[in-house]
């Protein structure tokens, strides 16, 4: 009896572990981007080594990346070096032989979003990239994880990494989600209960009828923020929801070779009575809208609940005055500056519409900087054909090109000192989308109310009012 | 066949430093180096950026009030770290930072996963210590203390050595200077034999 974890783990070992050595894992699919790949391919020069598997490897540009263009249609960068570095891994793919997704390409994009959407993602395989948030892979079925620019090169030049196996922890959400509840606020609501460090060492497995009830874009949000609670990888079981979504991806099987493999990845579920590690039971009807009032991603409130009290912990007192909140006050009517839509958290089509459907025939306020940045040139392009570009325009809030954006603040798009971001992103660590920037993570729909009331609303309050 | 394996720029065996002490617990990686330094495609140099955020005034000049900037801490080798230290991005750059800015040992009670192994890839000793080693080592901040890889010892406390337990392979790495990639490649005829029997 094992679970998918351990599944997925003995059929890519090239060697099992032992004491003294950890074992070596195949890699089946390898993710590189432009901020934390220039210095493993430098390696790889240095030592005259090959990329071992190009056809294994996919690359995009998407961190340092300009959401604005220039009149020509070209990129507007931000700075020399945000270029140069772009440029780099053009380079880079060229001289090694790597497809790159890069801008005009059809798939350009967050490299968490285009991955599933190319169907390179696929159940069962093992997937890694040089960025903490690949664990979103893991809503395919498949042991997806980030790791450093070391083991990028480890990865482009053998195609192999020396792991110790991971322990595994389920959590088991029972019951199904109340509406206008997202993917979103589950994962900050898991989080805020396990903690920031409750997952260190293991991989999350997410179970039960609301997980099951997901589509694929939520499961994917739900995995994303594994890494949040110190997870090496997050993932969900494949089901016949993953197999609709893949169907007819590019880089999917096809015809009897996409029957044959929907078989072999029905069988990748975990056995009943297999052994986890740890396990927690989460009742989906108890979760609200939840959003963070610190400063990492554990410290959550649901919307109708007060801001603890956390007396004698410095962490957290630290946290409160750099956000400026207080303990013994829920987050609502905080002055909202910015509302951040986007991130390979929340940058798919399902979380442009539903900020959409908050937004239609309303206007951002006056005082709110209002970003939509869509995950990839094909959201985009979907999006468009629904509209969804114009209800945000009308609205007053801007709609960009594809990229990470204001989640890591790299590319010119960030949040002014002192201001106060509602954010769909991943990371409200001090000064994670500008110096001294404060942002409170929340869902799309939460963001999107925010954004019209100007001020921290509870979205389900909102809706109730007419449009 | 076995390709040479270049050497870490430093092999670990004994190093002795002054213990300095950041107790904040789940310090990220965005404050050891905050994401707008990661535009450089180098890995040298990124020590000035260590802790930028938490170092420097909005003026650029130093604030007195960060803990590292104490006298007692000033080149301190040995970082006695709060719990959870180095969680968030994966970045490589937080030890390409902490080694540039002189740190050669990071020790708490829990360290997170992905920094903790971009930490010995880079000869950045990463210690996990139980609640009771932390508690001594709290006494002895701002003292010089001596860690012995090849004895796995904290050395130099008045009540005695602090054992600790570190993955051996990684150990085996940082004592003879070696690094994993060389490894991997001369095991190049096993991924040949695993690939193949796929295939098959």
């Amino acid at each position: 009896m094992r679970t998918i974890v351990e599944k997925i783990w003995d059929a890519h070992q090239v060697r099992a572990e032992t004491a003294a050595v950890p074992a070596m894992l195949y890699v089946d699919l390898h993710l590189i981007h432009e901020v934390t790949s220039p210095q493993a391919f430098a390696e790889l020069r240095a030592r005259a080594l090959a990329v071992r598997r190009p056809e294994r490897t996919l690359a995009t540009m998407d961190h340092s990346t300009p959401t604005v263009q220039n009149p020509d249609g070209t990129p507007r960068y931000h700075d020399a070096a945000t270029r140069e570095q772009v440029e780099t891994l053009q380079r880079n793919c060229a001289e090694f032989g790597i497809e790159l997704h890069g801008f005009g390409s059809d798939y350009h994009g967050i490299v968490h979003v285009i991955g599933p959407e190319l169907g390179a993602t696929q159940p069962g395989m093992t997937i890694v990239c040089g960025d903490s948030h690949t664990a979103t892979h893991g809503a395919f079925g498949a042991l997806a994880f980030g790791i450093g620019t070391t083991e990028v090169g480890h990865v482009l030049a053998t195609q192999s990494l020396l792991q110790r196996r991971p322990k595994t922890f389920a959590i088991h959400v029972d019951a199904e989600l109340s509406e206008q509840v997202s993917a979103k606020d589950l994962i900050l609501h898991i989080i805020g209960q396990i903690g920031v460090d409750g997952g260190t060492g293991h991989v999350l497995e997410f179970r039960g009828s609301a997980v099951r009830a997901l589509d694929m874009e939520a499961r994917m949000t739900l995995c994303n923020m594994s890494i949040e609670a110190g997870a090496r990888a997050g993932l969900v079981a494949p089901d016949e929801v993953t197999f609709a979504w893949l169907r007819e991806r590019p880089m999917a099987p096809r015809g009897a070779a996409f029957d044959a493999a929907c078989l072999r990845w029905a069988a990748l579920a975990t056995d009943e009575g297999a052994h986890y590690d740890k396990e927690i039971r989460i009742d989906a009807r108890k979760v609200k809208p939840t959003l963070t009032w610190g400063t990492n991603p554990a410290q959550v409130v649901a919307i109708d609940e007060r801001v603890p009290a956390h007396e004698g912990n410095q962490r957290a007192e630290q946290a409160l005055r750099y956000m400026r909140f207080q303990a013994g006050r829920t987050l609502v009517g905080e002055r909202v500056d910015v509302v951040f839509i986007g991130s390979c958290t929340n940058s798919r089509l399902s979380d442009l519409r539903s900020a959409a459907e908050v937004l239609r025939g309303r206007r951002v306020a006056a005082n709110v900087r209002m970003l939509v940045v869509p995950g990839s040139a094909m959201i985009k392009r979907e999006a468009e054909a629904l509209g969804l570009d114009q209800v945000f325009k009308l609205a007053g809030a801007e709609w960009r090109e594809p990229g990470c954006s204001m989640c890591i603040a790299m590319n010119g798009d960030l949040v002014a000192p002192g201001q106060l971001a509602v954010s769909t992103s991943n990371r409200n660590f001090e000064g994670r989308q500008g110096p001294g920037a404060r942002t409170v993570l929340a869902s799309p729909r939460t963001a999107a109310a925010c954004a019209v009331a100007g001020r921290i609303v509870d979205v389900t309050q909102l809706s109730m009012e007419a449009a | 066949m076995q390709t040479p394996t270049p050497a870490l720029e430093r092999s670990f065996t004994e190093f002795t430093s002054l213990l300095a002490h950041l107790p904040n617990a789940h310090v990220d990686t965005d404050q050891i180096i905050p994401a707008r330094f990661l535009t450089t495609t180098q890995r040298a140099g990124l020590g000035k950026f260590c802790f930028n955020d938490w170092r420097y005034a909005a003026d650029g000049s130093e604030r007195a009030d960060f803990v590292l900037h104490q006298p007692a801490f000033r080149g301190a080798g040995i970082l006695l770290a709060g719990h959870n230290f180095g969680c968030g991005s994966s970045r490589e750059h937080a030890p390409w930072a902490l080694l540039d800015f002189g740190i050669r040992v990071v020790i708490a009670t829990e360290i997170a996963d992905i920094f903790r192994s971009n930490a010995l890839k880079n000869g950045l000793l990463a210690i996990v210590v139980d609640a009771a080693a932390e508690a001594q080592l709290k006494q002895h901040v701002g003292q010089s203390l001596s860690i012995d890889l090849q004895a796995c010892e904290i050395r130099g406390l008045a009540s005695g050595a602090i054992a600790f337990t570190l993955d051996q392979f990684a150990r085996e790495c940082m004592l003879r200077g070696v690094d994993q990639l060389g490894y991997l490649l001369g095991e190049s005829a096993l991924i040949d034999a695993f690939e193949a029997q796929r295939a098959a």
